[in-house]
């Protein structure tokens, strides 16, 4: 009981911890590739120290929610971002929420987001919010079929045993699976703001849909909803690393630690050369390419009758 | 203790003559809101003692000579009873405060209990006479409803298609029960049930019972009446329509489906899946367009009974492929959901009358700022827009996980047709749930955040008391059983058992109260133990910053990228919100266009965008029946202006005709 409270700790203190070292990971590829230096690994942890310690400065018309929008934004995502096994299986509160609960969990923290961008009721805040949902009403839909999917081959929505399956032989290399894999990273893509649908980089853009959400945010605030997103995207190579690349956990918590950070390594890496390798869409293009990651995981869903046993 | 639950039914009709007399007097508003209060939390605490107990019936000399009056309290009909008794209590308490507003309370006061006492006739009755009597009593009552506000533009043409279409589900109910009877003409339920139709039988009565109770319903395509007589009634009575009637109307298909007509067959479990998926997700897509705020929630009402069709579809579908466990767990995820709705519904509906008490307006592109304003108010409609948007840890996202848990399931029947069919309805639960989240996103957002863009928004002032008693009892129930489903999925179990065979396993005992609908391996969730992490790490974070980060806020003008505009006019209107999902998926659904027309350079007149939008479902269905009604009207108008003589002859032909049939027949 002792062992398990304290992986359960340790699990909830090293996503915090190595969240924004992804980030700065992707930002550091992504400057490389583009023949720069580049800030340093822990240049976020840097920013958010020092947004941390400024004072906020708040719009007049703001209410209560846009204040308190950032702590349950963070709190949300931590909490899903705790659920997903990282180097253990079987945490001692893995069972309190599945793969969809974890999936709703992220849809609270998108609601309350979205809202708090319409609070002040500047353009930008409304044009954030309502291409955030558009992406997200095909985003969620994509999502859950992912579910169904994997969750039809592995018997359960538990990730715990979802992990557990997927790295026995039953298993097996799988269509649905590699559907299911290419368009959860769409998925993926698009709800962590990232190129090519929405640009982490940019500010003052007409295109910009997550940056337009938290304009008006400064300070603590925004330090909050800064670390949200790193915790989001770390939750995201999370699922994917434990459900599809599921390495690493039989063999006690030091090997499965290092597994993490590699595989952590390895997603970052990709991520930074993708984004380089690509342009931004037109936000009207989005939701083409998101249909076609609904229809792929759609397709994945159907193939496991077609394919019977397979 | 149905003896009881009739008795409540007497006196919420005698209180309806009460207030017939008593309309015009300062007291009679008290007297028929006060007293619907009594007897329905009465009939409320009736159905929750009998919902486990052994079913009753009793019988009473009136209605048909041969068959009597029967009533029947079942655990079907406790929780239906019980839900009833909820949502009118609730509208009860908000009248109470609400009611001081009616202009004419004449035209309300003597409806409002009759209309109760409907609802609660159509759950007891365990005849088909007395179930179709009670049913057009529901759909009258709420009619004069509607009608209150008859001189308000639209609010006529609400009236005349909503009795339109009740009487077309009234006559398609009657050829069910018709069809059921069959030829021995037992009309009680208990002789139906005796009776065991064949098969073809069984499924053309189920279908017409989704006809019928599908109309009632809000099922696409004969929603049309909904959107438009739900919003015309005073709030409290929308509340009502929209939160319980519906349910009642889902009552009635679920007692004829899964109680009167014998076991299913598959394919009518495709049907009602199918008209499930589509109802969800068109519903939700129609009120995305809205920016009248109570028909927005009109039509959000369809969406919602989409989804407790799915989850009645899977049930029929595993109760016909005999896996009672499964069909348990659909069922199951169906009434929790119609219990979710009926009080989200009813606070959302509760939420848009305060707003139009405070404000006088339903338009939201009219409305703003209103958090500040009413911040009571406020919160208990974001608790509404948070749980209806299927969001943990609110009911909402219970009643669809479990569906999801039952979508889970259907590798285990043998049709293809239904193997194709649930994952299908799968993908438009979950478009259909996202959906939502943008949709509430947008009327709470427009009506609630931002800055007013009416004079009338900015002096908005509080509600009264009882409303919001009503409306904070209502947001409690929604946080409460998004934590402690369990104990509603226990209050279930009898209904399950008594429909399907057998019931969800016990939650009660479970460890830390999570829920666990098969097997824990499977799946678990645990709405308490994810409330409680994310209050307490919010809060925690929250003070810890504020003890050892910095707490100083300085106010100063909105940034907005450096060019704030102070003019309310440039915020994100209702309609400008949709646009995006406009164009995703209303170029197809409602061949949405938008004309951009731009001055030449060098003209300083204002660039306009017009967007048009046609309802396929009113212009392809609806219209051409009126268009063929009006030309046959049009045709026998002729008939009207004929001699005492020429009728006569007509009668006699009648009459001459009839006999030869009759000859003939036999």
């Amino acid at each position: 009981m002792i062992q398990d409270l304290l992986v359960q700790g340790t699990q909830m203190a090293l996503v915090l911890l190595l969240a924004p070292l992804l980030t700065g990971l992707v930002r550091k590829v992504k400057a490389r590739l583009q023949r720069r230096r580049g800030p340093s690994l822990i240049q976020p942890y840097r920013d958010l120290n020092r947004l941390l310690g400024k004072e906020v400065v708040l719009s007049e018309n703001a209410s209560w929610l846009f204040r308190t929008a950032p702590y349950v934004i963070f709190a949300v995502t931590w909490v899903a971002a705790a659920l997903v096994p990282t180097f253990a299986t079987g945490l001692l509160f893995s069972w309190s929420g599945d793969l969809i609960a974890i999936t709703a969990l992220l849809g609270s923290a998108r609601f309350v987001q979205a809202l708090a961008a319409m609070d002040i009721g500047t353009s930008f805040g409304g044009i954030g919010a309502s291409r955030e949902v558009m992406i997200a009403s095909l985003a969620e839909p994509a999502m859950l079929m992912i579910v169904l999917s994997v969750a039809l081959i592995a018997g359960s929505t538990q990730l715990s045993t979802i992990a557990d399956y997927m790295a026995s032989s039953a298993a097996g290399l799988r269509m649905s699976l590699a559907l299911g894999l290419v368009a959860f990273i769409v998925v993926a893509l698009a709800e962590n703001a990232r190129i090519p649908v929405d640009n982490p980089a940019t500010h003052l853009e007409l295109t910009m849909v997550h940056e337009a959400m938290v304009l008006e945010y400064s300070g603590r605030h925004l330090a909050m909803i800064e670390l949200a997103a790193s915790l989001k995207l770390l939750l995201y190579v999370s699922v994917i690393a434990c459900i599809f690349f599921p390495f690493g956990f039989g063999g006690g918590y030091a090997i499965g630690l290092l597994c993490y950070l590699v595989k952590l390594g390895v997603a970052g890496v990709l991520l930074g050369v993708f984004e380089m390798s690509i342009a931004k869409m037109r936000v009207f293009r989005v939701p083409n390419f998101l249909g076609a990651a609904l229809m792929l995981s759609l397709l994945g869903v159907l193939l496991l009758f077609v394919s019977g046993g397979m | 203790m149905i003896i009881p639950a009739l008795f409540c039914i007497a006196a919420l009709l005698c209180l309806s003559v009460a207030g017939a007399f008593f309309a015009t007097t300062p007291s009679g508003r008290t007297i028929v809101y006060g007293g619907s209060l009594l007897v329905s939390i009465a009939s409320l605490l009736i159905a929750l003692l009998s919902i486990g107990a052994a079913p009753e019936t009793v019988t009473l000399p009136i209605g048909l000579p041969w068959t009597g009056a029967n009533f029947n309290l079942d655990p079907l009909a406790a929780f239906f009873l019980a839900v009833v008794g909820l949502g009118s209590a609730g509208a009860s308490l908000y009248a109470l405060g609400y009611g001081r507003h009616e202009h004419e309370p004449q035209r309300v006061l003597p409806f409002y209990p009759l209309f109760l006492a409907g609802l609660n006739l159509v759950v007891l009755a365990a005849d088909a006479f007395s179930f179709l009597f009670a049913w057009e009593l529901m759909s009258l009552a709420s009619w004069a409803l509607v009608m209150s506000h008859h001189r308000e533009s639209g609010n006529a043409h609400a009236g005349y298609v909503y009795i339109v279409m009740a009487s077309f589900s009234g006559l398609v109910l009657l050829l069910c029960f018709g069809l059921l009877a069959g030829t021995t003409g037992g009309y009680a339920f208990s002789a139906i049930r005796a009776g065991h139709p064949s098969s073809g039988v069984a499924a053309l009565a189920l279908l017409l019972a989704l006809i019928g109770a599908g109309s009632k319903a809000g099922v696409v395509p004969l929603h049309v009446w909904l959107p438009l007589a739900h919003p015309a009634a005073p709030s409290h009575v929308s509340a009502l329509m929209s939160g319980v009637m519906t349910k009642v109307a889902v009552y009635g298909f679920i007692r004829i489906a899964f109680d009167l007509v014998g076991a299913p067959t598959w394919w009518s479990a495709v049907i009602v899946l199918a008209v499930g998926g589509i109802t969800a997700v068109l519903g939700v897509l129609y009120a995305l367009m809205e920016h009248d705020l109570k028909r927005l929630l009109a039509y959000h009402t369809v969406e919602n009974i989409g989804i407790i069709f799915i989850g009645l579809g899977l049930a029929l579908a595993f109760a016909a492929n005999q896996l009672p466990a499964a069909a348990a767990l659909a069922l199951t995820a169906a009434l929790f959901h119609v219990f979710n709705h009926s009080v989200f519904k009813s606070l959302l509906f509760f939420g848009s009358g305060a707003v139009l008490t405070a404000t006088g307006e339903r338009d939201m592109d009219h409305l703003g700022g209103l958090i500040h304003r009413m911040p009571k108010t406020a919160l208990t409609f974001l608790i509404g827009c948070m749980a209806i948007s299927a969001l943990p840890p609110l009911n909402g996202f219970v009643s669809e996980w479990l569906t999801f848990q039952a979508i889970l399931l259907h590798p285990d029947l043998p049709q293809w047709g239904l193997k194709i069919m649930i994952p299908a309805d799968g993908a438009l639960l979950a478009l259909s749930a996202a959906l939502a989240a943008a949709c509430f996103v947008k009327a709470f957002g427009v009506t609630f955040l931002g800055r007013p863009r009416t004079r009338a928004a900015g002096q908005a002032r509080e509600v009264d008391r009882f409303s919001l008693y009503a409306m904070f009892g209502f947001a409690a129930l929604c946080l409460l059983a998004g934590i402690f489903p369990g104990v509603m999925i226990d209050l279930l179990g009898p209904v399950t058992q008594a429909l399907t065979g057998t019931h969800l396993p016990t939650q009660l005992g479970l460890e830390w109260l999570s829920i666990v609908p098969i097997a824990s391996a499977r799946s678990s969730y645990n709405g308490l133990l994810l409330f409680v992490f994310v209050a307490g790490s919010a809060s925690i974070t929250a003070l810890v910053i504020h003890r050892y980060a910095s707490r100083s806020v300085r106010r100063a003008p909105a940034w907005d990228c450096g060019f704030p505009d102070p003019r309310p006019i440039t915020q994100y209107t209702g309609a400008s919100f949709a646009q995006p999902i406009r164009r995703v998926f209303g170029t197809v659904v409602f061949r949405a266009h938008e004309i951009v027309t731009m001055p030449p350079p060098g003209d300083i007149g204002p660039a306009r965008i017009e967007k048009h939008l046609s309802d396929l479902i009113w212009d392809g269905i609806y219209a051409p029946i009126a268009d063929v009604v009006w030309r046959l009207s049009l045709a026998l108008n002729a008939l009207q202006f004929l001699t005492i003589r020429r009728y006569l002859t007509f009668v006699f032909a009648a009459l001459v005709i009839l006999l030869l049939v009759l000859a003939l027949w036999q």
